[in-house]
């Protein structure tokens, strides 16, 4: 995300390996390998067709900062000690996700390495060797799983050149498998020679890469790990122990706690401060003024305040709340939400600036039997990790070395360096485990603020402690929106005309000088995108200045237009008269791959950085994913009053899902969710597992957003502080049971996104299932835990 | 100064007895495995028991603990097999992981005075457990499943 901002800115547990074993007793007797009890088990050799060349296909990657790196280099990436152990590197970042195990996992499968004896070591933020860290955009298993695939064949191949070379046979006849390279005979058959891959690995490693074009890899029918879901994460032991190690559980020799006041009012600073109270309080050990990034663009500069360091986390909290600070006037004082909405409102009634423009929208509006109007708001929204920001830092002299749970290390390593005046290889970044990240912790303004105060401190290490208040009142928003959709419809009762327009402050105006108007990374996200079959079709961005820091959350701009559109097609389904399904599958059109161009996109489509060849938009998908949910969760079967159906489809990260909430609303109005099915399209898929708990989050968040969360200004200041007034979903209330199904990838078909595209659909299939459970529409979130 | 037992071990304290058992353990005591997560007994990310029941450890101060027993997720087995942590890795309950100390020392103690406890119970023992990363399903399961075991 942060580098096309850059860009646009500048414009303006384990088990053992599950290795095919077979009964030989009904095959032929493979030398050595006898049991006493008579039973034996042998390894079974895939013949050479288990194993295939791969074309590349292109990815937006390559033109992230410091693109691919050596991502493809076992070298950099794979270590082999003698007695066999493995370690494979993560270079991102784990935040819930399990990137920090599907990745090393790809590798691992492809170079049939054995799970239970890998180890996996987390990278320090060093792009230039390992490729982007930006863990971020649902972009690590779809940029990665290419070059972390050809790193293990690669790997693989070198163990059997090495083999080969020890045994003076031809490579062709030295086959990896489960940890060993195993000798073949003529017949390829094998003859119970072996070598393990620790008595390999320094013949391996001393060979060059072979290239690209001379790997081959495995068939989706050979794989040990990838596609089966059966590998545990590699931190499940020490999370469930209480083991494992995020930000604040960093720990130096001498090490201080500190934590800061800041400025409820974006922009306004320091007048002046009186710590005599503070200072007297026990523990405390110094308290100093942070001078403020106050220039605009902000980007990820620290916002200033006042900070206290002191012997415990607790004690600099409580000497936190002794200090009298005077802040000086901010102009952003004056943001406050109603009159906002109002504002946006006003914006979204009038033409806007055209992003896309197909056919003629006017004429369709003008030539309309009826039409329909529908605007929808969202608040803002913040990430509210379970784990708040913090950052151990220690800058001493000229060396600064940092641990912090952060999403982008390497973007992070850059900035301190610029903000200590240290040459960047003077900087080192260790990346935790993340208590959760959801956009905030690609925004490094944290990790800057430890690293100022350590120097301060003259190299006293230091954790400075975000509280969640902290986390709650300064945050980089979700965007706050308004969405407005006007349908003509014809005679026949189709959609002739479609016009779209977006109110919302842009993310853009954190990096660059604020227009108003969005961007294309916002445009692109289901906006411009529409892949609708509708002759008549308008986008228009109108403007809305931000007074507050917007930055990425999870889904970002799919949200409020997920739940736009998708209300929208269930609300013209209605007035229609039509199955809200049918109708939407009637919209979606005949199955074709939809050409930009032709359809108006605009000529600076953002289509998820990625080239669209390798991911064009292919309408049966969709539909495909809307006819199995509804197909899965009984579409149109009767239910008890006070419960009904909703559905939502939604195209983002190249990710094709479709989601039906059931909705049960109880007598006092509380809306319940006892089910809910997802069908999902990520084209190539590793860990189905995981993908499967990402979307059973993303209904607990889509649920929350949809009912409780909002963040809301007055005079300037957010008015939410803590998880009793940013309200998120609980074990009192939550969707109890989430269906996933994941579509069996055809070839050719590319790996999506998945963190993030669960997301958008369930806020819209909820409010849908409202509707048709009591008729009364909501068009705006949070719409409150109860139906008014 | 206040004397308490942490996961078998006599500790005491002569700091400010107002401290809340969050912060003595993590900075003082070097336990980790406890989290803040809100400091306003609104997360239950900071659960540890105290004389064997659940409490919001940043809500409880050292003085409230004083001649008492704690266990925290470290303290919670020995080699990591409580029943609890089982079911927990059994259904790959976490996600970040980083809600589910305190879910756990939640589960435990509510497993501990009701092994058959129903939706209900389980709903509403848990519910101020926050999870963001949405783990609910999985970690209702998981209650369901250590409840055959505990
Ligand atoms: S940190 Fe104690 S309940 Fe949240
Ligand atoms: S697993 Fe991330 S907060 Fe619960």
């Amino acid at each position: 995300m942060l580098h096309y901002l850059k860009q646009e800115a500048q414009k303006a547990e384990r088990k053992a390996a599950p290795v095919v074993i077979e009964n030989v007793s009904r095959r032929k007797f493979l030398g050595g390998a006898v049991a006493a009890s008579g039973f034996v088990l042998a390894v079974r050799i895939p013949d050479a067709a288990a194993l295939e060349p791969l074309t590349p296909y292109p990815t937006g990657g390559a033109s992230m900062p410091h693109g691919y790196g050596n991502a493809s280099d076992p070298h950099v990436f794979v270590s082999i000690k003698p007695d066999g152990a493995v370690t494979i590197l993560a270079h991102r970042s784990e935040m819930g996700t399990g990137v920090r195990t599907s990745l090393p996992m790809v590798l691992a499968d492809e170079m049939e390495a054995d799970w239970s004896r890998v180890s996996i070591q987390q990278a320090v933020g060093d792009e230039p060797l390992y490729g982007n860290q930006d863990t971020d955009g649902s972009r690590s298993m779809r940029h990665y799983i290419q070059p972390m695939r050809e790193c293990g064949a690669a790997m693989r191949q070198m163990l059997e050149t090495a083999a080969a070379a020890k045994w003076g046979v031809d490579v062709a006849l030295c086959r990896a498998k489960a940890h060993h390279v195993v000798l073949l005979d003529a017949e390829k058959n094998d003859t119970g020679k072996k070598l393990g891959f620790g008595e390999l690995a320094e013949a391996a490693m001393a060979l060059p890469v072979p290239a690209r074009d001379t790997l081959l890899f495995k068939t989706p029918a050979e794989f040990n790990y990838m596609r089966k879901g059966e590998t545990k994460i590699t931190d499940l032991r020490n999370i469930t122990m209480g083991k494992a190690v995020y930000g604040a559980d960093v720990r130096l020799p001498g090490m201080k706690f500190a934590v800061i006041a800041r400025p409820s009012v974006l922009g306004s600073k320091v007048k002046s401060f009186d710590a005599t109270e503070a200072k007297k309080m026990a523990g405390v050990e110094d308290i100093f003024e942070m001078e403020g990034v106050h220039e605009v663009p902000r980007k990820f500069g620290q916002l200033g305040g006042v900070v206290v360091v002191a012997n415990t986390t607790y004690a600099a909290i409580i000497a936190r709340e002794s200090l009298v600070i005077e802040w000086e006037q901010s102009p952003n004082a004056s943001y406050n939400t109603d009159a906002y909405f109002k504002e946006m409102s006003k914006t979204a009634a009038e033409p806007g600036k055209v992003i896309r423009n197909q056919g003629d929208f006017d004429a369709a509006w003008k030539g309309a039997k009826s039409t329909f109007t529908g605007e929808y708001h969202m608040q803002h929204l913040s990430q509210a990790a379970m784990e708040p920001l913090c950052c151990v830092a220690r800058v001493d002299g000229d060396k600064a070395e940092l641990w912090a749970p952060v999403q982008s290390p390497y973007g992070a390593r850059e900035d301190i360096a610029k903000a200590l005046g240290l040459p960047i290889e003077n900087v080192t970044v260790h990346v935790t485990l993340l208590g959760g990240g959801f956009g905030r912790k690609s925004k490094w303004d944290f990790m800057i603020e430890a690293a100022l105060v350590s120097k301060k401190l003259g190299g006293t290490p230091v954790l400075l402690q975000w509280t969640r208040e902290d986390d709650i009142r300064h945050g980089f928003y979700h965007t706050t929106s308004v969405e407005r959709i006007d349908m003509a419809f014809d005679d026949a009762g189709k959609v002739a005309g479609w016009r779209h327009r977006t109110v919302a402050p842009s993310i853009l105006s954190t990096f660059a000088p604020d227009s108003g108007y969005q961007f294309p990374i916002e445009y692109g996200m289901g906006f411009v995108n529409l892949p609708y079959d509708i002759p008549n079709l308008r986008c228009e961005n109108g403007q809305a200045l931000a007074h507050t820091r917007i930055g990425w959350y999870r889904s970002v701009s799919n949200i409020p237009r997920a739940f736009a559109v998708q209300s929208a097609v269930a609300e013209a389904a209605h007035m229609l008269g039509k199955d809200h399904k049918e109708f939407l599958l009637e919209l979606i059109g005949p199955d074709r791959t939809l050409d930009p161009k032709a359809l108006g996109f605009p000529e600076d489509f953002w289509h998820y950085g990625d080239p669209y060849e390798s991911f064009p938009i292919e309408t049966a998908r969709l539909k495909h994913v809307v006819n199995l949910a509804t197909e899965k969760a009984g579409w149109g079967k009767p239910l008890p009053k006070g419960q009904a159906l909703g559905l939502a489809a939604h195209l983002a990260w190249h990710n094709y899902v479709a989601t039906v909430v059931h909705v049960d609303v109880k007598e006092d109005g509380t809306i319940t969710v006892p089910h809910a099915v997802t069908v999902m399209d990520c084209g190539f898929y590793v860990n189905p597992e995981r993908i499967r708990s990402q979307v059973e989050g993303a209904a607990v968040m889509g649920m929350s957003q949809a009912l409780y969360s909002g963040i809301t200004f007055k005079d300037g200041a957010v008015e939410q502080s803590n998880f009793f007034d940013y309200n998120i979903a609980t074990m009192a209330n939550f969707p109890k049971i989430v269906d996933v199904h994941i579509v069996e990838p055809q070839p050719g078909r590319n790996a999506a996104g998945v963190g993030e595209p669960g997301l958008p659909p369930f806020a819209p299939a909820l409010a849908n299932a409202v509707f048709a459970a009591t008729g009364k529409r909501v068009r705006r979130m949070p719409m409150g835990a109860k139906v008014a | 100064m206040a004397t308490i037992t942490v996961n078998g071990e006599s500790r005491t304290f002569d700091g400010d007895p107002g401290t809340p058992l969050l912060w003595y353990l993590r900075d003082i005591a070097g336990l980790t495995g406890t989290k803040y997560g809100c400091g306003q007994g609104v997360c239950g990310a900071c659960t540890i028991h105290l004389d064997g029941a659940a409490v919001r450890s940043c809500m409880t101060t050292v003085e409230m603990a004083n001649g008492k027993t704690i266990t925290t997720i470290e303290g919670l087995s020995l080699d990591g097999e409580h029943p609890v942590q089982k079911a927990w890795r059994e259904l790959s309950v976490p996600q970040c992981g980083f809600c589910q100390a305190g879910q756990i020392m939640q589960a435990a103690s509510l497993l501990a005075k009701n092994n058959a406890p129903s939706d209900t119970d389980i709903a509403e023992d848990m519910s101020g457990n926050l999870c963001r990363c949405g783990c609910y399903q999985r970690i209702h399961a998981a209650i369901r499943l250590a409840a055959g075991g505990v």
